[in-house]
């Protein structure tokens, strides 16, 4: 198993308040990893740190350093906007673009220098991410039209367009029901074939279904971390424990 | 028991109504406000009709005449709007095209580039641009662009008096409500959108031609619209660079009275009471006034129409 992400040794500060405190972590590549943990305590800071989505932020600092494939992201020399041409995302709430269907995947490739062939391309990522027969027909519609669960497929669809080696994923089926929260859960482990997948969720049943590893987060601390299967079945910490049996949060 | 019955009927009291004085009173003046400016727009509407219907009624003059013919020359009786309405339409038409790519730029400046803190330095500066009267905006065309537009195209080609100056300028007096109304539009596009597109590897500058503008296209049309309003009302500009006396002609470089820059004339001349001449300018704002309704509500429509619901 070759690890991928490195996360050493980092603080976050939203101003004055620090969000993360000394986070140390790994995460594997072609594994599931999910981020668990009470609202509030840092899950989605500590995503959006992976592809320097912070910096878009005002007033906000970080300190120590996250490495992707041996790469230090938080090197004065890194372009943010590379990091994220690798490391896509995937957010809590749906976000299509007011566009075609077309131009939602289309865009952002472009955007990336893609040179291929555009059909290949949209008809590819959405018959990976299981959207293809559903919308084969409507290409040139509004995206917006589309159920929430589609919807939330085709911004799947529209990170893997750009061929990231990362996504990370905020609570990624947490607006949707339970029909569409399986065809994702199920999209997002045929995805781990190719692509490093860091997922928040609140939801242990699927942290236990889907993680290969799991890392538990308190007030911007890593409580534990570990192998999912360890964490929820033996876990050492006793915070951990209570979070998964759902005593609190 | 007595005593719990005195405290009921003492609530009961104490939810009756009360007269409250400066309440009423308030109440009043508010609504003497409100109907007053109501009097004041039915007050214009049918001074405007019942005035335009005395023009109308002149045998020199025909409904369809005032909307078809193609000249307009008061003093041999002939009364036909389209030159007039084509030499606004040109000026306010210059104005738009002129002040729009301009006002987007500004606005995306203002609103994706600046932080919250350096935009409300600018945002009172451009207000104040606003403030200034348009007369000393029609006295820097005729002093300023004019002559610069003499030299760059030649003082044969662009005579002194044209429409290209002045709709330039109105432009640059609208450029304020333009910008303001765009920058709204562009702020109004929800945030995570554009985090959709930073998240893809997308630039600032990437961000908001790709997805922020599209994503406001019908706040910059709804701008557009009430920008064009804006500038066939304008007079003071007109009046002064575009000429006065009617021609039909759609070279900017050349002079033409638009239809506000032809009532100011009239109105400031030595015409009589109840002439034709003087009765004509009431047609001429009749139109006018629909017009800019008319624009005004297309443009509410459409921001109504396509607001985020966020
Ligand atoms: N933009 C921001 N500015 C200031 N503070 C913030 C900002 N975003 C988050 N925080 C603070 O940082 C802390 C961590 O927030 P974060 O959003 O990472 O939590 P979370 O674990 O994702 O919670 P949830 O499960 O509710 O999404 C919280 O105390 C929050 O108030
Ligand atoms: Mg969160």
């Amino acid at each position: 198993m070759k690890s991928i992400i490195q996360i050493k040794n980092f603080n976050f500060f939203y101003g004055e308040s620090q969000a993360l405190h000394d986070v140390t972590l790994d995460f594997n590549e072609n594994q599931i990893s999910a981020l668990i943990g009470p609202s509030g305590c840092g899950k989605t800071t500590l995503l959006r740190c992976i592809n320097r989505m912070n910096d878009l932020i005002d007033d906000t600092r970080s300190e120590g350093n996250i490495t992707i494939h041996e790469k230090n992201i938080y090197l004065a020399e890194v372009d943010p906007v590379e990091v994220r041409r690798k490391v896509g995302m995937v957010f809590q709430k749906p976000n299509p673009f007011p566009k075609t269907i077309w131009d939602n995947i289309v865009w952002g490739a472009k955007i990336n220098g893609y040179t291929g062939n555009l059909e290949e391309l949209v008809e590819s990522t959405l018959t990976r991410t299981a959207l293809w027969d559903e919308v084969k027909d409507k290409l040139h519609t509004n995206a917006l039209f589309l159920s929430g669960g589609q919807q939330q497929r085709l911004c799947i669809a529209r990170a893997i367009a750009i061929k990231p080696d990362v996504i990370l994923m905020d609570e990624p089926t947490s607006a949707l029901d339970p029909v569409a929260t399986a065809r994702i859960e199920s999209l997002i482990t045929e995805l781990k074939k190719r692509y490093s997948i860091v997922i928040v969720t609140h939801n242990m049943q699927q942290a236990g279904r889907i993680s290969d590893c799991t890392s538990f987060l308190l007030n911007g601390v890593v409580v534990e971390h570990g192998r999912t299967k360890e964490i929820f079945l033996n876990p050492k910490e006793k915070k951990t424990e209570e979070y998964i049996s759902g005593e609190f949060g | 028991m007595a005593d719990s019955t005195t405290n009921f009927s003492q609530k009961q009291a104490s939810l009756e109504k009360k007269t409250r004085i400066g309440e009423s009173l308030i109440h009043v003046v508010l609504f003497a406000c409100a109907l007053c400016s109501i009097f004041t727009t039915v007050g214009i509407v049918v001074i405007l009709a019942s005035q335009s219907a005395l023009f109308f009624a002149d045998p020199q003059v025909t409904l369809l005449g005032f909307f078809t013919s193609f000249e307009w020359q008061p003093s041999i009786g002939k009364f036909g709007i389209l030159p007039l309405l084509n030499a606004t339409l040109l000026t306010s038409f210059i104005a738009v095209v002129f002040a729009t790519p301009f006002a987007i730029l500004v606005a995306i400046f203002l609103s994706e580039f600046t932080k919250p803190r350096i935009k409300a330095i600018i945002k009172p500066i451009l207000e104040v641009l606003a403030g200034i009267p348009s007369v000393v905006y029609g006295y820097f065309a005729v002093g300023t662009v004019t002559p610069v537009l003499q030299r760059v195209f030649g003082s044969d080609t662009v005579e002194f008096y044209n429409t290209a100056s002045a709709g330039i300028v109105i432009g640059i007096l609208i450029l304020p409500i333009l910008i303001t109304m765009i920058d709204d539009s562009l702020t109004s596009v929800p945030n995570n959108l554009r985090e959709a597109s930073f998240g893809l590897g997308a630039t600032r500058l990437q961000t908001s031609f790709g997805v922020v503008i599209p994503g406001s296209f019908s706040g910059i049309a709804a701008a557009f619209i009430l920008g064009f309003s804006r500038a066939i009302g304008e007079t003071m500009i007109v009046a002064l660079a575009a000429g006065a006396g009617s021609a039909l002609t759609w070279n900017p470089f050349r002079g033409a009275e638009t239809m506000t820059g032809y009532i100011v004339r009239i109105s400031g001349g030595d015409i009589s009471y109840n002439s034709i001449d003087y009765n004509s300018i009431f047609a001429i704002g009749l139109v006018l006034f629909l017009a800019t309704l008319g624009l005004n509500i297309i443009s509410r429509r459409i921001v109504k129409k396509y607001q985020w619901n966020v």
